[in-house]
């Protein structure tokens, strides 16, 4: 080490001559990753141009892109709100289980656990989802039905496979919780301790001091978390591929076999043999499904960035 | 906060642990209880222990609540009502991940066999077969992807952290961050408009899978590899500074060797993430029977996109290309787990003194 440091001091041209590549270069490189996201937009707005601009009588059987699109959102839509749904009271009862509940040595070990769902691939969950989960619900999905079918989300007729939206949705849930977990866990774990000790000191509670300390310091964090979390559910392919029987229908019924289905599993299961301007129109509903995560993804990472800048635990 | 409300005192007496220890015996006995009796009465099929282990936290829950609502009071009920749910939560969570190692190791075992790790699927009807040229395919592929972003991911990383100032530098953050949620179908699509101008709309090859990866890849590096150059303590580089040596050596022989433990955790991480993504691959790579070794032209097959088709079109034997599909999974898992593994050894191993 010595050595190179003394060679470096005595050539010294040479070493300005180091700074200025090394600088360019790092700074080519930052600005490649600017370069690539813009090229993502460009290249697939290209790519279907073809699409928006074609005679509405040769898209979908002559009804139309957006005629084709609009359920293809909603689904998409739908799904990962259901998922969201059931996995937010999950990830913030297990980020506060590990950050303020489990006894301190175990709590990192557990952090570990509910991150390896997060190594697990999503080919494997869609696999889980129907050879497990779907039949595993199915008697359960037929009791709803035959008890609560006059709710307007249980309506019948049930699925028999039960490979049905909800079946997506919980699978997209299991998915979607280490993401969330993570992220709030860390949120939690940053509540300046002396509110924490403040509030104990007055003879709150352990749930009282989360409600009146914790869970007020942690609420922007646990709302990006949640955005965050809703940008990976939206985008979700194999699982919702695999899982879900598609037809291109808006319904809101969630145990039916007939279901929406969403961009990305229509993408994945027709582009195999999709041709000319098929190729076309599933890249326009990928672009849309781009810019709506962006705008998700965007919408969070503002929420961090405005509460870094006056939060005292930076 | 709200208005001031003065809270009524917590009850002196305590449930004792005798007491607990009682009630979740009793809920455990009536929960499986109730669950014999349906098995039994043939309303449903075999005994359902998840639903058992499950109704009987829940019952236990509720039982304490109620007890400690009469003992204690209210405010120390509804603490052990917490306490209870959170824990339940996270044990819930549980199940997934343990029902997807079990059914991934029982239905995958029986083909993880020397054909499966020797063979490919060319003229493979039925039975036989295996995953050879996928394994292959997919340790090309990941391999060109992490050549193309870990450069740079790491260099992005010291623009940030040493070089980056202003406007173009908060971008750069802010768009990393973003791109870190692009789906990865998305990626996959833009390899192929990309490539599509190019070659035409019939192109499928593996050095686009590649590409598509790293647009997922490098965010993930340039992340972490951040957080881990600003751990380097400055008074490091002052040092350096002090005698004499220039920026980019203080960086490439101070900050980096400094790092480089948590540098190589990050790559290693960001690998496990990609290398299980089927839905780019799906899209530019496509799928094939035999082997391919060449990145750069025809068809390959990756690892998961296998698991994928093998389920998906399964031949006349059904169940063989299902038992296929298991073990390409079981490899998957297997390969994704020794990643994360590995990459925490290494964090530790290489960790530096000061900060072990």
């Amino acid at each position: 080490m010595t050595i190179e440091v003394q060679e470096s001091t005595q050539a010294k041209a040479p070493g300005r001559l180091g700074d200025k590549v090394f600088s360019r270069s790092s700074l080519i490189a930052g600005s490649l990753i600017l370069a690539v996201l813009a090229a993502v937009a460009i290249f697939l707005l290209a790519q279907s141009l073809p699409a928006f601009l074609a005679d509405p009588a040769d898209v979908n059987d002559g009804q139309g892109f957006w005629v084709y699109v609009i359920p293809l959102v909603f689904g998409t839509v739908w799904a990962a709100a259901l998922a969201l749904a059931i996995a937010l009271p999950f990830a913030i009862g297990i980020a506060l289980f590990i950050s303020h509940f489990a006894p301190r040595k175990l709590a990192q070990g557990l952090g570990y656990v509910i991150d390896l769902l997060a190594a697990v691939p999503s080919v494997v969950f869609g696999l889980w989802g129907i050879t497990v989960l779907a039949p595993a619900v199915q008697p359960f999905y037929t009791w709803l039905v035959d008890n609560l079918g006059w709710f307007p989300l249980f309506a019948g007729p049930v699925s028999g496979t039960g490979r049905s939206i909800l079946t997506v949705a919980v699978v997209l849930a299991v998915m979607i919780l280490p993401i969330i977990t993570a992220l709030t866990r860390e949120i939690f774990l940053q509540t300046p301790r002396l509110h924490e000790e403040a509030a104990l000191a007055l003879g709150a509670t352990r749930w009282e001091m989360i409600k009146v300390a914790v869970l007020p310091f942690a609420r922007p964090g646990i709302i990006s978390a949640t955005m965050l979390g809703l940008g990976r559910a939206l985008g979700e392919t194999m699982a919702v591929a695999m899982v879900l029987s598609p037809s291109v229908i808006i319904s809101f019924a969630l145990l039916q076999s007939q279901n929406p289905t969403t961009i990305a599993a229509n993408i994945a299961l027709n582009f195999p043999e999709a041709h000319d301007l098929g190729v076309n129109v599933l890249i326009a509903t990928g672009l849309i499904l781009f810019i709506i995560t962006l705008l998700v993804n965007s919408l969070a990472r503002m929420v961090i960035n405005r509460r870094k800048a006056f939060s005292g635990a930076n | 906060m709200s208005a001031l409300v003065v809270p009524a005192p917590t009850s002196a007496r305590q449930l004792s642990k005798p007491t607990l220890w009682l009630t979740a015996g009793v809920s455990a006995f009536v929960a499986f209880g109730v669950f014999g009796v349906l098995m039994a009465a043939g309303i449903s099929e075999g005994f359902n222990i998840v639903a058992a282990v499950f109704a009987s936290a829940i019952l236990f829950v509720l039982l304490s609540y109620v007890m400690s609502r009469i003992v204690e009071g209210r405010r120390k009920a509804a603490d052990r009502l917490a306490t209870g749910l959170v824990t339940t939560a996270f044990i819930v969570a549980l199940l997934p991940l343990i029902s997807l190692i079990w059914t991934a190791l029982v239905n995958g075992l029986p083909r993880f066999d020397a054909l499966f790790f020797s063979s490919s699927m060319r003229n493979v009807v039925g039975e036989g077969g295996g995953g050879l040229h996928a394994i292959i395919g997919t340790l090309e592929i990941t391999l060109a992807a992490t050549i193309i972003s870990v450069p740079i991911g790491i260099m992005t990383a010291i623009y940030l952290v040493e070089y980056g100032k202003g406007r173009l530098a908060k971008a750069i953050t802010f768009f990393v961050d973003v791109m870190t949620g692009i789906p990865s179908i998305v990626a996959g699509l833009f390899a192929f408009a990309l490539f599509a101008i190019f070659f035409g709309p019939g192109i499928r090859f593996g050095i686009g899978g590649a590409v598509a990866l790293s647009i997922l890849m490098i965010p993930v590096v340039v992340r972490s590899t951040e957080e881990m150059l600003k751990l380097v303590p400055n008074e490091l580089r002052e040092a350096s500074y002090a005698l004499g040596v220039p920026k980019w050596l203080t960086i490439v022989k101070i900050v980096i060797p400094t790092a480089i433990g948590g540098i190589i955790t990050g790559v290693m991480l960001s690998i496990s993430r990609i290398i299980g993504e089927t839905a780019p691959l799906l899209i530019i790579v496509g799928m094939s029977t035999s082997m391919n070794y060449n990145l750069f032209s025809d068809r390959m097959a990756t690892l998961p996109v296998f698991v994928y088709t093998q389920y998906a079109s399964q031949g006349s034997d059904a169940q063989a290309y299902i038992d296929r599909a298991w073990t390409g999974a079981l490899v998957l898992i297997l390969i994704v787990m020794a990643l994360n593994l590995i990459a925490r050894l290494v964090s530790k191993l290489l960790a530096p003194k000061g900060l072990r």
